[in-house]
């Protein structure tokens, strides 16, 4: 009997810390990862300070710049969607969300056949814009690898309003993303 | 043991899919291990592994919408494979841990063996440095993993009265990052191994022709990502998983001691993540972080690695700090003096640490308005650390001492760190430092903290948990001889090297000038004393976890939650229920009590 009342007693205790150790843990990993960025971007500021080429694919950068902030609100439709049940809606937002980013991830590449002409990684400028547009190219595409996750499990009917934590994480992630480049933007383009 | 192999089949066939991958995408012209093939293998076996050893099972089949499996029954087998159990995690970083210690010792001893001679008598100045370097970068991963991973995981939930952590896979991930770790550094010679340290500076890093350099950065990265998951696990578990009445101003001392490096490690470890990224594309991708033709410098490199490197040496410390302390103030049994002063006094070092990197750098180049800040805020720091001191002192004033093997480690890690402490002093002055600064001096400086501080720490600990995990006592009279053999020996080793180092004996290289060889005999004979001391250590627990005497559950009388249960602990941890109704440490309180353990109303939260 008192195994039984363990047994119970355990299992509400899961239920009831892991949501909030799944978010503490994602605002723990989110504040590291600023870290990681904060390292590159004053490596930019400090090897080559605020200069850039001047051809610079402006006009593409700014494009892709807004591509992904509309991904951050087609995400947040999709966290909204499920958290209230609206299954189908957050299954096409989810879908768009994954599509911006592929565009962005696209539009890098693009870019990147430019810019290996024009300031190749050997110069100051080229270093510093290939290694922070890699590194944030990689979390946008790892961040598409956790939407189609959660596109797939969402598919397959896994979430529901009482159960919505992992849309919940990657689209935190994907906001986190976003400002990253919010931040990596002005660095490498604008100042 | 099957996951394992078909983890390390998985690592292999990932490392020749990845090599080979990178090849035929380069033109399939150069060398099968050119730097590109090596790190997308290195990347690709990674990730092979972590999948075949438990990633597949546990997460994988989870992404497909499959349920997750568990290979295996808990028999010794556990120990081998991806076990979410924390206590499992903590005796694998043990084992695993020692053993590199093991490694790195013997490189010390092939030191020693050269230095005995002022000239190059045994290996060249080349292969001096590739000792030296792989000497460094095991010690520092065992300084840095060797008690947060160990005691870290196996104590903190047990402490804190919760079943588990609050991420066991991740738990289990952040331990079986480590092997691959261990083949990247072991298997460098193969690639010419790494020969600048385990600060691998630019531009040597960059330069040097031997690509064990890249396996260098791949594997610490790895590494380090094992310590920022680890970190994450950690501060999460304090945060939500303290059983009811566990407030924080009744957490035993070792979990925050074990909660404040985690802080460290999880926000400063991407800094050394950063650097080694520059150091490897610079050497693959012909960027220009450290190329001062093009722009780039070498001072970025030294400003970002100490900006982690620094903060580092208090996740060494900071978590020994908290095993003493344990140890102290159970052996003295006193109420630990001054509990919130020394909460307070770690918190102030977390805070700290992150604004004193530059005093490595006073003869850098760096711009001399520098030196004054770095110079002040670096001594500040002896304050926060002075109040642990007394603290330890203060709880062992008028107690009633019990001089085991683990508090004899206690007690000399008070007197070898406070060596350790003060010597830094002349390091943080730059007037001294100019004089002293890649010198024996250093040299000896960073081996009273480091194992004065960090090694005596996880060795009294492996001591005084060493029933609680077995579930068997360790032979006393040989933990004592080995517990003073290391106290004693640090001295005998580490104080001459103060002396070379002033008198102008150069680190890092394998020559000094002759008239110090007479000194320098002494220190190798005296190195391979204490070296050969750690076989006792070995042999001691090697023996006593086989044929040792059943331990009680609570040999030692102590009032923390990890000794209320049966030793070893159950796999839930507690059969029944913790509830914390007072301070962790009330020796000599008539009536105080620390937890109640029942079967009712116990929920976390």
């Amino acid at each position: 009997m008192a195994a039984v009342t363990l047994e119970a007693a355990h299992s509400r205790a899961e239920l009831l810390h892991q949501p909030r150790s799944n978010k503490l843990g994602l605002w723990i990993f989110m504040a590291s990862e600023t870290f990681l960025f904060s390292a590159l971007i004053s490596a930019r500021f400090i090897t080559s300070g605020v200069q850039k080429p001047e051809d610079l694919n402006q006009a593409l950068a700014f494009g892709l710049t807004c591509v992904l902030l509309v991904s951050s609100i087609s995400a947040y439709l999709a966290e909204a969607f499920i958290a209230t049940g609206h299954r189908r809606a957050f299954l096409a937002a989810t879908r768009v969300t994954i599509v911006f980013g592929l565009i962005f991830i696209g539009g890098v590449m693009f870019e990147w056949r430019e810019a290996l002409h024009n300031f190749p990684p050997g110069t100051i400028y080229g270093t510093a814009f290939f290694s922070l547009i890699g590194l944030h190219a990689f979390h946008v595409l790892t961040g598409v690898l956790g939407l189609a996750v959660v596109l797939n499990l969402g598919a397959l009917g896994h979430f529901g309003p009482s159960n919505s934590w992992p849309v919940e994480g990657v689209v935190k992630y994907w906001h986190f993303v976003d400002l990253m480049w919010v931040i990596i933007y002005p660095a490498l383009y604008l100042f | 043991m099957r996951p394992l192999f078909r983890a390390i089949k998985w690592g292999i066939g990932g490392y020749l899919l990845g090599a080979v991958a990178a090849w035929v995408m380069a033109g399939a012209s150069g060398p099968l291990n050119g730097p590109i093939e090596v790190t997308v293998g290195f990347i690709a076996g990674l990730i092979g592994w972590i999948f075949g050893i438990g990633g597949w099972n546990n997460w994988g089949r989870e992404w497909f919408g499959l349920p997750p499996k568990d290979d295996g029954k808990d028999d010794w087998r556990r120990y081998f494979r991806f076990n979410t159990d924390h206590k499992v995690v903590g005796v694998q970083y043990l084992v695993a841990f020692i053993a590199v210690m093991g490694i790195g010792g013997i490189m010390a001893m092939l030191m020693r063996l050269e230095l005995a001679r002022a000239g190059t008598d045994f290996m060249s100045e080349e292969t001096y440095n590739k000792v030296m370097s792989m000497h460094g970068i095991l010690m520092v991963a065992v300084a840095v993993a060797g008690i947060l991973g160990s005691f870290g995981n196996y104590l903190i939930p047990l402490m804190i009265g919760a079943q588990d952590m609050a991420f066991p896979r991740l738990n289990a991930l952040s331990f079986w990052l480590i092997p691959p770790v261990a083949v990247a550094l072991l298997s460098a010679p193969l690639l010419g191994s790494f020969e600048a340290g385990w600060t691998a500076y630019p531009p040597l890093s960059v330069l040097a022709p031997g690509d064990g350099q890249l396996l260098f950065n791949m594997g610490v990265i790895a590494f380090g990502l094992s310590s920022i998951l680890g970190g994450l696990n950690i501060l999460t578990t304090v945060t939500t998983m303290r059983a009811p009445g566990m407030t924080w101003g009744r957490l035993p001392i070792f979990v925050w001691a074990g909660f404040s490096a985690s802080l460290i490690s999880v926000l400063f470890t991407q800094y050394f993540a950063a650097t080694l990224v520059m150091i490897q594309l610079d050497r693959i991708a012909g960027t220009a972080f450290f190329d001062a033709k093009a722009g780039g410098g070498t001072l970025l490199y030294e400003h970002l690695f100490w900006f982690y490197s620094h903060p580092a040496v208090y996740i060494m410390v900071l978590p020994a700090f908290g095993v003493s302390l344990e140890i102290i103030t159970h052996f003295s049994r006193k109420p630990l003096f001054a509990y919130k002063a020394v909460v307070g006094a770690f918190l102030t070092i977390v805070g700290l640490s992150g604004i004193v990197w530059a005093h490595h750098m006073f003869t850098s180049g760096m711009a001399n308005y520098f030196h004054a800040p770095f110079m002040a805020l670096t001594e500040a720091i002896s304050i926060p650390t002075g109040v642990v001191f007394l603290a330890a002192i203060g709880t062992m004033w008028k107690g009633r001492i019990w001089f085991t093997a683990p508090m004899i480690m206690a007690t000399g890690w008070v007197f070898n760190f406070m060596i350790g402490g003060i010597t830094g002093i002349f390091h943080a002055d730059v007037a001294t430092d100019l004089q002293l600064h890649d010198t024996y001096f250093v040299v000896a400086h960073f081996h009273f903290t480091i194992i004065g501080g960090s090694i005596m720490g996880l060795l009294g600990g492996t001591f005084y948990w060493f029933p609680k995990i077995t579930g068997r006592m360790y032979n006393e009279r040989l933990g004592k001889i080995f517990a003073l053999w290391v106290t004693i020996g640090l001295n005998v080793v580490f104080l001459p090297m103060f002396w070379v180092g002033v008198n102008g004996m150069n680190r890092r290289v394998a020559v000094y000038p002759a008239d110090l060889q007479r000194v320098n005999e002494f220190i190798s004979a005296a190195a391979f004393l204490l070296g050969a001391g750690f076989l006792l250590f070995i042999g001691n627990l090697l023996w006593s976890a086989v044929k040792g005497p059943k331990a009680s559950d609570n040999p030692w009388n102590a009032s923390t939650l990890e000794w209320s249960v049966s030793s070893p602990p159950p796999h839930h941890n507690f059969p029944l229920l913790p509830e914390v109704v007072g301070h962790p440490y009330e020796y000599g309180r008539p009536g105080a009590r620390h937890a109640v353990l029942s079967t009712t109303g116990a929920t976390h939260g």
